[in-house]
């Protein structure tokens, strides 16, 4: 039971570290990016590569997934995404699906369609005994990590410069611009670094979730419903909403493995229905 | 004005609207001599037939309603279940009555699913409809007994239609049957899109809060097409049923879903006849890509994708084109390509400056021909 509890916390936690930068990116821009887990793909290949190939240490090769992924945000976001802002929600939902495809094909070339596994130390492999309840070593380290980034982020958003830039940007563009915050670098900078974190989702994520060309549309969903479940105007609401569809996936899968997916399907449409803003949105909205 | 001159004028408004331009009979006169000129096309054209006919189901509440889907497979795929399993258990033996009642029952679902798809933001509406597709999808997966589960429904065996032609195995019968099901479908579509419900519609697309102040019932109408749109959706599936008698998971998957709004982008939204167009066009590009490139076909619908958001239909496809055939010619990987996109990206504000120029000159000398014929016209006694 408390393993479960645990396992599903630890799912939770990898699943706001993929999703928190989507979350963010939505809220300032208004913007869908479906393409978020080609991001998170990229990192968890990235690390693969260094990790198996080059037999870069681990966590040295989280560290690089991070700052390659995110590099490799911010030269999307400059070139191609920053022409679609303007569009409808239609024509970005098709562009981000475009870069899906492409991307689900391009590493499928280059990397073979089988699913990888990334060379953890042996030192995080198995379980420890904590109270006769078995933990997870690897899942542990993801909370530890993911624990660390989610205070680290509330920290920034809610002490620096920085992050109230930000937060003025998210609760309305015109007004920030006009008090002279350049909204545009803000959100260059923002999204180069939720692509950051999704590539490092993607990399720790490779043990658990699995790592295949077709990872971004297979966890698309997911990070969707963490986004509409948690609602985009803070982080809180994200990383509240990536426990809950967390704990209820592993614990759904375990329990009821007839009805394993449905278990998140149907939370998400029943927070929908009574909260169609998700759950910690304002009440007035934009 | 008084109020029987406004009525008055409003019905020759719509009349206007409603009448039949030489361009419809033309394309469906085209679509007439296919059977025709193609005989040895008929199974590629009957799969163009029914996804034209699930392409106008999408229209109907994008083009016309303005609801964003990404969910419209979940129709589709309950319309081909219920077809498949109608025929197999020999409920309805006859299939343009099975037709019938498999689009019903995914008007029944649309129906029931409408409700969710009013609440929201158009994320939201994207989230609920993907869902709705999904858990469609789990159902299916999850009672093999009935639905046969990952291996698709087999052994299905589909009686003459209407009592006496029998579908064989060169689709000439299948494609017959598919462009006539699409054929009065359409024109029923066409009759409610301008009738003033339609017209009403596009009050509700264009702003939904001013329409409702001026009496329009907003909700009603966005669960009226929703669940006709349905109705769509769910006879497309029961025609992909029929005609291949079978039925997979494959029919709820986000792809198609994701293929279906490519459909309309290429088409367009909003006339109807987009969805047939962009049918046609969309299985010869992913005919053309799939011969030429087996096994990644889906990079190139993508980067089309991408270009054709960027630049608009037509240059869009002529610069995927363009990036298409230098890659091939030069042989280069994929991420070369991808490079190409990217410096595409980087010059978007020269090219689209260059296009607009070239837009531009293209009025100005067509705007000059017309001057010089009139002026020719005028010269003549």
């Amino acid at each position: 039971m408390l393993t479960i509890l645990f396992d599903g916390v630890a799912y939770g936690m990898l699943l706001f570290v993929l999703a928190c930068g989507l979350s963010v990116t939505l809220g300032l821009m208004n913007f869908v990016n479906l393409a978020h887990g080609a991001f998170a793909m990229a990192g968890g290949y990235v690390t693969l590569l260094l990790v198996n190939r080059a037999g870069v240490p681990f966590f040295a090769g989280l560290a690089v997934a991070f700052l390659v992924t995110a590099l490799i945000g911010l030269l999307f976001e400059r070139t191609l995404y920053v022409h679609v802002y303007a569009k409808n929600h239609l024509e970005q939902v098709l562009f981000t699906i475009g870069l899906v495809f492409m991307s689900v094909a391009a590493v499928d070339h280059v990397m073979g369609s089988q699913q990888v596994f990334i060379n953890i130390p042996s030192v995080l492999q198995g379980q420890i005994q904590i109270f006769g309840v078995g933990i997870g070593r690897y899942r542990l380290l993801i909370i530890v990590i993911c624990g660390l980034l989610t205070l680290g982020l509330q920290l920034i958003l809610s002490g620096t410069r920085f992050g109230s830039r930000l937060r003025a940007s998210v609760d309305d563009a015109r007004v920030a611009g006009g008090l002279g915050i350049n909204v545009n670098a803000v959100f260059s900078l923002t999204f180069a670094f939720g692509s950051g974190l999704a590539g490092l989702g993607g990399a720790l994520g490779a043990e658990i979730l699995g790592l295949d060309p077709t990872f971004p549309l297979k966890y698309l969903v997911y990070f969707l419903i963490v986004v509409t479940v948690g609602g985009t105007s803070s982080i809180t609401g994200p990383f509240v909403a990536s426990l809950l569809i967390g704990i209820a996936d592993v614990a759904g899968k375990y329990y009821v493995p007839k009805f394993g997916a449905f278990v998140i399907y149907t939370i998400m449409i029943v927070v929908l229905i009574l909260r169609p803003q998700g759950l910690f949105a304002r009440a007035a909205g934009k | 004005m008084p109020p029987t001159a406004l009525l008055e004028q409003a019905t020759r408004h719509l009349a206007l609207r409603a009448r039949w331009r030489p361009l419809e009979y033309a394309f469906w006169l085209a679509a007439l001599a296919s059977v025709f000129l193609f005989p040895g096309r008929h199974l590629i054209l009957t799969e163009i037939a029914w996804l034209a006919l699930f392409a106008l189901s999408l229209d109907l509440i994008l083009g016309y309603a303005g609801i964003i889907s990404l969910g419209h497979a979940a129709f589709f795929g309950l319309g081909s279940y219920a077809a498949a399993l109608l025929a197999k258990h020999e409920i309805i033996n006859e299939p343009v009555a099975a037709l019938f009642v498999s689009g019903l029952a995914a008007a029944v679902l649309g129906f029931a699913t409408s409700f969710l798809v009013l609440r929201g933001s158009d994320l939201t509406r994207l989230m609920v409809t993907l869902g709705i597709a999904l858990i469609m999808r789990e159902i299916a997966n999850q009672i093999p007994e009935l639905t046969g589960g990952a291996d698709g429904l087999q052994g299905v065996v589909i009686a003459p239609i209407l009592g006496t032609f029998q579908l064989d195995i060169f689709g000439h019968v299948g494609y017959v049957y598919c462009l006539s099901v699409l054929f009065v479908l359409f024109l029923l579509a066409r009759r409610v899109v301008c009738s003033p419900f339609g017209l009403s519609l596009r009050a509700v697309k264009g702003n939904p809060l001013r329409s409702a102040s001026i009496g329009i019932s907003v909700n009603a109408r966005l669960v009226a097409i929703y669940t006709f749109a349905a109705f769509y959706a769910g006879v497309a599936g029961a025609l992909l049923a029929q005609t291949t008698a079978f039925a997979s998971l494959d029919v709820f998957s986000l792809e198609r879903s994701a293929d279906l709004l490519l459909v309309l982008i290429i088409g367009g939204t909003g006339y109807l006849y987009g969805g047939l167009v962009g049918a046609v066009a969309f299985k010869f590009i992913q005919d053309a890509l799939a011969t030429f490139d087996p096994q990644y076909w889906q990079y190139w619908i993508g980067l089309l994708l991408v270009l054709l958001v960027l630049f608009g239909r037509i240059y869009g496809g002529v610069i995927a084109a363009a990036v298409f055939g230098v890659s091939y010619w030069l042989r280069l990987s994929f991420f070369e390509c991808a490079l190409i996109l990217l410096a595409v990206g980087a010059g978007y504000r020269h090219i689209r400056g260059w296009l607009d120029r070239l837009d531009a000159r293209v009025l100005e000398f067509i705007r000059g021909a017309r001057s010089a014929r009139a002026a020719l016209l005028q010269r003549r006694p």
